[in-house]
């Protein structure tokens, strides 16, 4: 959809911001963007903002025109999860949030030169590849303005020096992939969690923007690798929609037939990493035996079976196979009959049962406040499914529940996710048999270009909600790209859910966060 | 007299195997400074143990990682070659396995753990990131291929690989081990700091003897 954005003085933004909070219900912080508008505007920021109660939604934006010293008010005291968000677009663009209480790097090293984002910036040249160990501070600066119009600094501490602190990561088998969490210890109980990103900060965004749009598909797979379907869906609907392109109705069935066999594919993996973690094994066989039949599917039909590079601009890069479709009847036959083996094994089991029923609860407000979309926001009761939310492909013309659970604790999360799974077979039930004839492409110009404007377009991946943010200039490449991580939000949260729990469960309630590092760095 | 030969791995003949020029320019290397019958000898039989048990130190950073899982469960199941025995700790494994992207942030950390690790060990970069930086060539903040930190025995192109590529990339690490001279260590790949402390010590020791 494009977006019409509306402009904020930052002197005033706070205060609008406290205003649409309370008086509109915007308590879904969708998007912080960070933006560089170069000469016109120097250097600004994007708020997305969604009301969970009404639907309702607003785009504003704020620049400053200083790019020595950019300051904006902090707005991390209306939503928890601009805390981290504030930290990314200090970390790309050097725009300082005042009375945001920790303002530190988020991705890149401490002592790294420079602001990369920037469109003036040349960070390679700055920062040659160095091979000493990272410096990590244990405290942090405040900015704040004073009363006569300075800019004050406070020193913040996060870990105390009589604090036990213990490094769970970077090289750590349970925390999927490098994620690393330094976690402050009272005894066995976890008091503080301060999570260091950036292991695998590629700089897909900033790539993307000396790329050409069809050139942009190909880094999509890559961000989170389990819903690399829905991913690179949700850029070609974006793009699709800026330029007006229509697609065929066999495009939209062959795409939301495999969005949904991706997210059986992942909800698959994330049951095996869990069982995994918490110690078993038997079970991770189990579910690899279904998987390898539906990596078959996928191998069949684009030769890849984890980077897929499927959807293009205007379809799909080939057609279906004959036997696609018998392929599909057989591993949903499979998989119904094997689904209870999964329960059996795992789900209600006396042992899995007390390593997650009850821990990490996460409340229902906190996790709209840290945005936690997907099935852990519908763990805590919160309806956020982006398909019955803002429809597209063909999820309006198909039946489904949304898996809502009240209890939002670690259980409710993984039963969730089993179900999800259920529901996805029963929406490729509706689809496979009617799959019409029709061209797997539409004929498009071979160079494509977007009018200017900003637009965005969010997907229901496997883990939460993928927006694609494309900010357009009328020219070949994106002027500024930027994707919504579903598992950014999720790795905020783990501080809040396991403040109280053991350091065994850590690893058990980021088991069924189920969050992908890279698509987290980008 | 030349006593390291062909390497052979079952099931698969020499000739199918790919860069068989590299391997046998490290046996002429190898027998060119003499061999001996017994420690020959000895080291087949370590060689052929070594080489089916090499165990892999669990280290995945992305999509990899992923292909990595499957490996090890049913259907390709690594198990079949000895590699099945996925270490979590740096100490206990012999071989670390780059699966996915490097970023400058991460590296000290991989040099780290691979500093962890007990001689004699292997690297093998798999996947197209690792090999030359992939996809990510022209950001900022990704190590444009693994060799520029750490000595790589084998590459395994892809993105990701399949299976059936790590499985091969593997056995090409199994051919070298098994050509190696493992006695004596020629192998080493890293100056012994003992060995230089202790020839520091020693001419210290002589010096100090010499003015007395």
């Amino acid at each position: 959809m494009t977006l019409d954005i509306k402009t904020v003085a930052s002197s005033e933004l706070h205060d609008e911001m406290m205003r649409l909070k309370q008086e509109r219900q915007m308590d879904f912080l969708v998007n912080l963007i960070g933006m560089d508008w170069g000469e016109e505007g120097c250097l600004g920021v994007i708020y997305m903002l969604e009301s969970s109660k009404t639907g309702e939604t607003a785009e504003i934006k704020t620049s400053t025109m200083d790019r020595e010293h950019p300051y904006l008010p902090s707005v991390s005291d209306i939503w928890q999860i601009a805390n981290i968000y504030e930290r990314e677009v200090y970390d790309f663009y050097g725009i300082i949030f005042l009375n945001h209480p920790d303002m530190r790097r988020l991705f890149l090293r401490e002592d790294w030169q420079g602001f990369p984002f920037r469109k003036d910036a040349q960070p390679e040249e700055e920062n040659p590849l160095r091979m000493d160990n990272e410096p990590l501070a244990d405290t942090t600066k405040e900015y704040f303005l004073n009363s006569d119009g300075s800019i004050g600094v406070k020193e913040n501490v996060i870990f105390a020096p009589e604090d036990y602190v213990i490094n769970v990561g970077p090289q750590h088998p349970s925390t999927h992939g490098v994620l690393h969490m330094r976690t402050r210890l009272d005894g066995e109980t976890v008091t503080r969690i301060d999570p260091v990103l950036g292991y695998i900060h590629r700089g897909i965004e900033k790539i993307s923007e000396s790329l050409t749009y069809p050139q942009t598909l190909a880094l999509t797979d890559r961000l989170d690798y389990l819903s690399a379907m829905q991913n690179r869906h949700a850029l070609c609907m974006c793009i699709e929609k800026a330029i007006g392109l229509e697609i065929t109705p066999r495009v939209q069935y062959i795409r939301t037939i495999m969005d949904e066999l991706q997210r059986i594919d992942s909800h698959l993996l994330y049951y095996g990493a869990l069982v995994m973690d918490v110690g078993a094994l038997t079970a991770f066989f189990y579910v690899f035996r279904e998987r390898e039949m539906l990596l078959k599917i996928f191998e069949d039909n684009f030769g890849g079976r984890l980077i897929m590079n499927y959807n293009t601009i205007g379809g799909v890069m080939y057609d279906i196979r004959p036997d696609f479709v018998k392929q599909v009847k057989e591993f949903e036959k499979a998989l119904r009959k094997r689904f209870h083996e999964y329960q059996d094994i795992y789900s209600t089991n006396v042992i899995a049962l007390n390593r997650m029923v009850g821990v990490g609860t996460l409340s229902r407000e906190d996790a709209i406040s840290f945005g936690c979309a997907g099935p852990v926001g519908r763990a805590c009761g919160w309806h956020n499914d982006i398909r019955k939310r803002h429809p597209y492909a063909l999820y309006d013309q198909v039946e489904f529940k949304e898996t809502i659970r009240e209890e939002g604790d670690s259980n409710a999360r993984h039963l969730n996710r089993m179900d999800e799974m259920l529901e996805s077979l029963n929406i490729i039930d509706q689809l496979i048999d009617n799959i019409p004839e029709g061209d797997f492409q539409t004929k498009r110009k071979p160079i494509v270009k977007l009018p200017e404007g900003s637009f965005y377009q969010a997907v229901e991946s496997s883990r939460g909600e993928f927006g694609v943010f494309i900010e357009s200039k009328g020219d070949k490449s994106p002027y500024r790209l930027h994707y919504r991580s579903n598992g950014l939000p999720l790795v905020a949260a783990m501080d809040t859910a396991c403040r109280g729990a053991k350091i065994a469960d850590l690893i058990a309630i980021g088991g069924t966060m189920d969050f992908v590092i890279p698509d987290i760095d980008r | 007299m030349a006593l390291i030969g062909k390497p052979k791995i079952k099931s698969i003949p020499y000739e199918d195997f790919k860069d068989n020029e590299s391997l046998e320019k490290m046996i002429n290397e190898l027998n060119a400074h003499g061999t001996n019958v017994i420690v020959t000898s000895l080291d087949k039989l370590i060689n052929w143990g070594r080489s089916n048990s090499l165990w892999p130190l669990t280290f995945g950073t992305s999509c990899c990682a992923i292909e990595l899982m499957a490996l090890g469960a049913a259907r390709f199941d690594m198990a079949r070659f000895g590699f099945e025995v996925t270490r979590t700790s740096p100490r206990q494994a012999d071989v670390i396995l780059v699966c996915g992207t490097i970023t400058n942030k991460m590296a000290p950390v991989l040099k780290r753990l691979y500093d962890q690790m007990a001689e004699p060990k292997y690297v093998v970069a798999i996947g197209g990131c690792t090999c030359t930086g992939g996809p990510f060539t022209k950001s900022y903040h990704v190590v444009k291929g693994v060799d520029k930190i750490l000595p790589v025995d084998v590459y395994v192109p892809g993105c990701p690989p399949r299976p059936e590529a790590f499985l091969y990339g593997m056995m090409q690490l199994q051919r070298k081990v098994k050509i190696e001279n493992y006695l004596g260590t020629v192998n080493r790949k890293e100056k012994d700091p003992y060995k230089e402390e202790a020839k520091q010590l020693k001419k210290e020791i002589f010096n100090q003897e010499e003015k007395a």
